[in-house]
């Protein structure tokens, strides 16, 4: 048949094309003549071939894709990094392109044979409920909501806490007696961050008798503030940030994933007047284009979490209960001022140790609606 | 050669060339180009592969083999995914035994519907890119009445899918209302519709008495056990009710369309609306009633989401169904069994993915562009001809895209 000979020649042009890209070196030599055509090679992470016993970790990902620089990304960051540390640790995950497929996806994993099943996102809830129930004997973690079967782990984060000393920090450092803030979608993963840099704005004021205004949102007022309506539209944040050096802002605090990155462009373009502070993972390393102008980060710290309780899994005690990031675990703070950190004044970074103690004494209390219950 | 003098030639040659000629053929072929271009995509994708193209000139039979597996295994887990899975049945139970097929047409549901509406309101003159929101608008009046309400057994599922229809067939009346009305065009007011209903969504999922309690998450209350249709195979398995609604409403739209009076007038105005107007018929009312039909069927699509398959809103109730319609629709050449089957075929394809995603690690975005690869090819149908060197014969479904809307 000249006609699938001819889609042949097609798909092999196709083929040999991307082949070509890469093509040449020579075959790791697996002792020689056999040829057997295995992975080979020294694996870097340490998957398929290595022991025979092998603990294997899934994780089903929320919608967004892995590469997110997001939860999705951090949560999957975890595993990789259990996996690194045990190499009898077998990871893998699969992501959800809508919410109808968390309950295909939860149900392929649990029956693929993997010991633990890990559910990012605190959408997944009810169906990681139900599939949990008909699984008694399997175990399950849940990143973002709380445990509601005795099979499953929670991880939740208190991200107000870390919010309210980025906010104390910016209003300190404000020179115009304005600071800023904006998110990607009004949720409450989203907002609690904005609800507890605004307290920590109010905070200073009061001790220091100042009136520092916060542009952009107000714990009180739930409905309102300002929002991008994308997490990765970066023209929109540098539009809103733009805005906000307009009425005086010179210090803003994106909570809105690759939207974020527009505040940074904005602060750029301000020459330096301007500076960020940034969310979820520490800016100088998920985005050190705009290093410069970071402030610092206030970090939700989904990795660790993940990792310590995969490895405590594999060791054959799997966690149970609830896990609450907060600043007295490490599950949030703020990262390091980098390039900052001579032009924070020592007395601040002390001020800052103190509150950090009293928010975890109980001393000062945070009133954000959000946070885990 | 004309297809006339080859039937002159012998009887059996004529209905050969008419085969080869067929839409139907070259739906399949479309199917095949796309299978095979997927599985280059899959070899490229895959780590074995990569490994080995590394030393390709030194060895290039280890490059073949890892794809060749890799191909293989992706293609048999999408089957064992959307059909049936040998592994799971072992255990011998329903679930085991069916649960392939049950999350095909789970996932076929309403893709379904959505293709009905899409197709319906195609046979009007009318392109109905609004799915997304209809189906938002039937997702959040089903489930609001699901969970607001608390009414007897039966009666409580009634209202709850009339709430839906109701709630697609109000977003989708009044782009027909518009368009009748002021001539605005339907493509720029579904669209702008769509991003109104999703930013509706997003206000009600944070508004008290819609929203969870806690009030932790973007997330709605739970719809009553009263309101939800009823599960087909058991509870083990998610294929609920919904698939005899889109069966049904199949079924009434066919006998629409070829046997009322109403629906030769849709068609009439699909045709030719001057012709229609002309022949005394009210163009403008055709636009509102096809209107509300397309989005009734699209708000029975959110139906099926939330009274069938989930049993909260969250923001992305939808899962893209609305957009997807349309090409189950172009798939299904815009008649009611054509979009059945098309439907199941992107239900299997969807369901497929999922297994293929979790046992080989393929990306299920390979099935997104497997599913467009199949539409692309059918919409230019020539390609395929050149293709696999067959005769032009008349025009297929690629001249009735060509013309588009409102021709």
């Amino acid at each position: 048949m000249r006609h699938t000979s001819q889609a042949v020649k097609i798909a092999a042009a196709l083929g040999a094309a991307s082949l070509l890209l890469a093509g040449c070196g020579s075959k790791p030599s697996t002792s020689g003549s056999g040829g057997s055509g295995g992975s080979g090679g020294s694996g870097s992470n340490g998957g398929s071939g290595s022991s025979a016993k092998a603990f294997k970790a899934c994780m089903v990902l929320d919608t967004g894709g892995v590469d997110d620089r997001s939860f999705n990304q951090s949560s999957w960051a975890g595993m990789q990094a259990a996996a690194k540390q045990n190499s009898s640790i077998n990871v893998s995950y699969v992501s959800s392109s809508s919410q109808n497929d968390y309950t295909p996806n939860l149900n392929a994993e649990t029956n693929k044979g993997c010991n633990t099943v890990l559910a990012v996102g605190g959408l997944m809830g009810d169906a990681l409920k139900a599939v949990a129930q008909k699984n008694p004997k399997e175990h399950y973690a849940e990143i973002d909501n709380a445990s509601s079967l005795p099979n499953i782990y929670g991880m939740q984060y208190n991200t107000a806490q870390g919010g309210f000393l980025g906010g104390y920090l910016a209003a300190a450092m404000s020179k115009t007696g304005k600071v800023a803030t904006f998110g990607g979608i009004n949720i409450p993963p989203v907002t609690i961050y904005m609800d507890g840099f605004w307290e920590g704005v109010q905070y200073f004021n009061k001790q220091k008798h100042k009136n520092v205004a916060v542009l952009g949102w107000n714990e009180k007022k739930q409905k309102g503030g300002t929002f991008a309506n994308s997490f990765t539209d970066l023209n929109k944040g540098k539009s809103i940030s733009q805005a906000f050096i307009q009425s005086g802002a010179d210090i803003i605090f994106p909570v809105a994933g690759g939207t974020g990155l527009g505040a940074g462009a904005a602060a750029q373009a301000s020459g330096g007047k301007v500076s960020v502070i940034w969310v979820d993972t520490d800016g100088c390393k998920s985005a050190a284009q705009y290093c410069k102008y970071f402030l610092t980060s206030v970090t939700k710290n989904l990795s660790d979490p993940v990792t310590q309780y995969v490895t405590k899994a594999a060791g054959g005690t799997f966690p149970t209960g609830n896990y609450v990031g907060t600043l007295a675990n490490g599950g949030t703070g703020l990262a390091p001022f980098h390039q900052f950190d001579s032009k924070v004044p020592s007395s601040l970074k002390s001020e800052l140790d103190s509150i950090k103690k009293d928010i975890i004494s109980g001393k000062i209390k945070i009133t954000s609606p959000s946070q885990p219950q | 050669m004309s297809p006339a003098s080859t039937a002159t030639a012998t009887g059996r040659v004529s209905a050969w060339s008419r085969v080869r000629g067929s839409n139907v053929l070259v739906t399949v072929l479309a199917f095949v180009v796309a299978m095979v271009i997927g599985s280059v995509l899959i070899a490229v994708a895959d780590t074995d592969t990569q490994a080995a193209s590394k030393y390709f000139f030194a060895y290039p039979w280890d490059t073949f083999t890892a794809a060749g597996r890799a191909v293989v295994d992706g293609y048999r887990a999408l089957f064992e995914g959307a059909i049936f899975n040998p592994n799971t049945a072992a255990q011998g139970t329903l679930a085991g035994i069916l649960g392939p097929i049950s999350e095909t047409l789970v996932n076929a549901t309403p893709l379904i519907l959505g293709g009905l509406g899409v197709g319906l309101a195609f046979r009007a003159g009318l392109f109905n890119i609004g799915g997304q929101g209809q189906v938002v608008l039937g997702a959040v009046f089903a489930g609001y009445v699901g969970f607001a309400w608390h009414l007897p057994v039966g009666l409580h599922l009634l209202v709850g899918i009339l709430a839906g229809i109701l709630g697609g067939a109000l977003w989708g009346g009044l782009t027909g209302w518009l368009k009748a009305r002021t001539g605005a065009h339907e493509v720029i007011t579904t669209i702008m519709l769509n991003y109104v209903a999703v930013y509706l969504l997003g206000f009600l999922l944070s508004v008290k008495g819609f929203q969870r309690p806690p009030y932790g998450q973007a997330i709605s209350n739970v719809v009553d056990d009263n309101a939800r249709l009823p599960h087909l195979l058991g509870g083990d398995l998610r294929l609920h009710a919904g698939l005899i609604i889109a069966l049904l409403a199949a079924y009434g739209m066919h006998w629409l369309l070829t046997r009322s009076t109403l629906g030769f007038q849709l068609r009439a105005v699909g045709a030719n609306q001057f012709a229609a107007r002309t022949a005394g018929m009210s163009v403008e009312r055709s636009y509102v009633v096809v209107m509300l039909l397309s989005g009734g069927l699209f708000g029975l699509a959110g139906v099926s989401q939330i009274l069938g398959t989930n049993s909260a809103i969250t923001g992305d109730i939808d899962a893209g169904i609305g957009f997807d319609a349309i090409t189950v629709a172009l798939l299904g050449r815009g008649k009611a069994g054509g979009i059945v089957w098309a439907g199941l075929l992107f239900g299997a394809l969807h369901a497929g993915g999922v297994q293929m995603q979790a046992s080989t690690g393929t990306p299920i975005d390979l099935v997104v562009v497997i599913q467009s690869l199949i539409v692309l090819f059918i919409a230019a149908p020539a390609l395929v001809r050149a293709i696999f060197r067959m005769r032009t014969t008349g025009g297929g479904v690629g001249q009735q895209l060509a013309k588009g809307w409102n021709g």
